[in-house]
């Protein structure tokens, strides 16, 4: 389980980071909390001669909540996300998410960052980041553009930033909805999601999503109207309408879509009970 | 690949070495350290035996290149004992309340421990459960792993209660 060798940088800002993308091309990978990439590297699945650490550049972490938004710097950890009380306050389906994600010591290296930029359909923060209406900052040699979480993920591990550009922030609208929840059904601690919805749920208001229940985390808008207003059997169908899940260890179609209807179920149910 | 100079603080130690960025934590504790309490389980970032603590953090050292480590302060089992060498308050715990059988996760389970009551001074059976999902111990069972650990914090609190 060791992987192949490389050359390690460590870029003290995004310019020089961004310098050595534009050098090496697709040999260079960035790395941040490394809890998705050093596996795939270890498994030999991940193939790249240049690794380029972003932890030597300020800037790229931390909380910041502003009038109507807040911005969460990259490189913060889902620990950071967990403990930070302004946060939890102003965004609270944030933390019950990250306590879902992965075990203490992943989250305590894992950024959020990294599982929005990945990829990965079964990361969580990505179906979080769409129900939320989050947008992402994206910076490159040509300068800095913002794209919205869900025009980002285009198919498994392929996603609107260019291979020389550095996903730096996010920023999400904080919620006038009350009423949020995120469920999420995993075999084990440390699993990714078997399924998981994110809802969130106010005054003539909904935004629904599903995590790895297709090759991109699905948002629905047509489920989102239905359960504004107050249709839940509608919602639920409209959502099952939207996934596309594929047969793996963790079951077959059939079983995945049963388990998407429960756990949406729950997740509207836990959203209602909260917003009133 | 070159090597690269790496310099970091293992147990309050500087310690300096030449390793190929791709080694891992885990393997530069063990094979140029020769500090072997923490132990290579799945090597797969599931299991917990390789946790240490880095900068305050619990991590698995088996997913972590000793390049991201280059400055970091790291602490092993080791480096839990009291000052005489004795056993720390959470390994004599482990020991008085039978919280391990063949003691493989043993190093990691209480390099973790030490993390959760260094932030959670008090927790409840619930939270320490929750702040060791990152361990595995095919073993215990995991019933005296959870009692050592509150076991731990109640000793810990009384000797922090003394001290005052």
């Amino acid at each position: 389980m060791i992987p192949a060798g490389f050359e390690y940088h460590r870029p003290a800002d995004i310019a020089s980071a961004i310098a050595l993308l534009q050098q090496h091309g697709d040999e260079a990978r960035v790395i941040a909390g490394g809890h998705s990439l050093i596996p795939m590297m270890k498994l030999r699945m991940a193939d790249l001669s240049h690794l380029v650490d972003l932890q030597g550049i300020s800037g790229l972490s931390g909380i910041t909540i502003g009038e109507g938004s807040v911005s969460i710097g990259a490189m913060t950890t889902q620990n950071a996300l967990i403990t930070d009380a302004a946060l939890a306050e102003a965004v609270p389906i944030l933390r019950e998410a990250a306590l879902q994600i992965a075990d203490p010591q992943v989250r305590y290296l894992g950024t959020v960052g990294g599982n929005v930029a990945n990829g990965d359909p079964g990361n969580d923060m990505p179906g979080l980041m769409q129900c939320l209406d989050a947008t992402y900052t994206l910076v490159g040699p040509d300068g800095e553009r913002q794209v919205a979480a869900r025009d980002f993920y285009e198919a498994a591990y392929f996603t609107a930033r260019e291979d020389e550009e550095i996903l730096t922030a996010i920023t999400i609208p904080i919620p006038a909805a009350k009423g949020y929840a995120y469920v999420k059904q995993k075999r084990k601690i440390g699993d990714y999601a078997t399924a998981a919805a994110a809802v969130l749920l106010g005054e003539g208001f909904a935004s629904v999503a599903m995590t790895n229940l297709a090759d991109t985390p699905v948002h629905s808008d047509a489920a989102s109207a239905a359960l504004a207003e107050g249709d839940v059997e509608g919602c639920v169908r409209e959502a099952l309408q939207a996934i596309d899940p594929q047969e793996d260890m963790r079951g077959p179609i059939a079983f995945k879509k049963h388990v998407a209807g429960v756990i949406l179920r729950r997740a509207i149910t836990k959203a209602q009970e909260r917003a009133a | 690949m070159s090597k690269m100079h790496v310099k970091l603080t293992v147990n309050g130690q500087e310690v300096e070495g030449l390793a190929e960025p791709r080694t891992l934590l885990i393997h530069f504790l063990r094979e140029n350290l020769n500090i072997t309490g923490p132990h290579i389980g799945c090597e797969t970032s599931h299991c917990g035996a390789c946790t240490v603590d880095m900068n305050g953090k619990s991590v698995k050292s088996c997913t972590l290149f000793v390049a991201q480590a280059n400055g970091a302060d790291v602490t092993t089992v080791e480096g839990l004992v009291n000052e005489d060498g004795s056993l720390g308050v959470i390994q004599e715990m482990f020991r008085e309340h039978h919280g391990l059988q063949c003691g493989f996760c043993t190093p990691g389970m209480i390099t973790r421990a030490h993390r959760l009551l260094q932030e959670n001074p008090a927790p409840t059976e619930e939270e320490v459960r929750f702040g060791m999902a990152g361990n595995l111990c095919r073993c215990t069972g995991y019933q005296n792993i959870v009692k050592a650990i509150l076991a731990s914090a109640d000793a810990l609190n009384a000797q922090k209660e003394a001290a005052e």
